[in-house]
């Protein structure tokens, strides 16, 4: 990337680098000086940040009892081995 | 959910739980062939269901999978932790579930997101044109922020329509957005079970999360 200012539309695509702290020092300071000046870009910053934790908040299931029983059984079975 | 995840292999699996769990399954203990059930039958169910939609046969292949896990312990190296190691026997055998049963949803195994340019995070529509005097590729309007929609944000609706979300991407990308954000993997730990480089570990979150910005969006501005 050159030296210019980001764009919004640059500033998007690298949002998921910035989050994993994989961007260049110098591309992490021409991100964050976008955003200190640009709401549209910290509301899509902060929409990513809601986006990945509602996904980290689908419901964890529980192994179902009669699976857990199916597949004890066999670990019987299997350690008459 | 911020910042670096190396790659550093020694920091991807948690040797000494992995050995206490693979020693005491060898010896026969079913305590211990409980605690992996409880940890990771669900994850295998979510991932199953990538390759084989019906409920049914993806707790099959999960079924088998246990199985190659007890088959396979006596000779499990530790070279990759016991989660990669498990996760890799169920993706072998559910995609070949879905080889054999030649299900036709259209997409390739040998697709490579680093060579294609893709789709973009954010519809190209809601950006200035390049011609623009003043702000060119800039916001055409701000998003709407999503502050006082926490409510719906929660909703058992909102989780029901992100899961459908979910199911309608590509299966590269789901299986990446679910072992990191539903799951909570590291980017190392995904690379290692999917045997993607970091770069496509990367892109196919990228665009996997925006899709999933870019629906929620949507369903937000509704009603």
């Amino acid at each position: 990337m050159d030296e210019q200012e980001l764009t919004c539309q640059e500033l998007v695509e690298l949002v998921t680098e910035y989050l994993e702290g994989t961007l260049s020092p110098e591309d992490r300071v021409r991100f964050e000086a976008h955003l200190a000046t640009c709401p549209g870009c910290r509301i899509y910053l902060e929409q990513m940040r809601q986006t990945i934790e509602l996904l980290g908040r689908i419901t964890e299931e529980m192994i179902p009892e009669r699976a857990k029983e199916e597949l004890l059984r066999a670990f019987r079975t299997w350690n008459l081995r | 959910m911020a910042g670096s995840t190396p790659l550093d292999p020694s920091s991807l699996a948690a040797p000494e739980d992995d050995r206490r769990l693979v020693e005491a399954l060898r010896a026969g203990d079913e305590r211990a062939f409980t605690e992996l059930l409880e940890r990771y039958h669900s994850t295998l169910v979510r991932l199953a269901m990538i390759y084989v939609a019906d409920r049914a046969v993806a707790e099959e292949v999960v079924q088998e999978t246990w199985l190659g896990v007890l088959q396979g312990i006596d000779r499990f190296e530790g070279r990759a932790s016991l989660k990669t190691w498990i996760v890799r026997i169920l993706l072998n055998r559910a995609r070949t579930r879905r080889h054999r049963e030649a299900r036709s949803i259209p997409f390739s195994a040998f697709w490579n997101p680093e060579g294609d340019p893709g789709e973009p995070a954010v519809e190209p529509e809601r950006f200035l044109p390049a011609d623009h005097l003043k702000w060119p590729h800039h916001w055409n309007e701000f998003p709407d922020s999503w502050s006082g929609l926490e409510e719906r944000l929660v909703a058992q609706e909102t989780y029901a329509y992100i899961r459908q979300v979910i199911e309608a991407l590509p299966p590269h990308q789901r299986e990446v957005i679910t072992l990191r954000d539903i799951e909570g993997w590291t980017a190392g730990e995904v690379c290692a079970a999917l045997g993607i480089s970091e770069g496509n570990q990367r892109v196919l979150l990228h665009r996997a999360r925006s899709r999933v910005r870019r629906a929620l969006e949507q369903y937000l501005s509704e009603q």
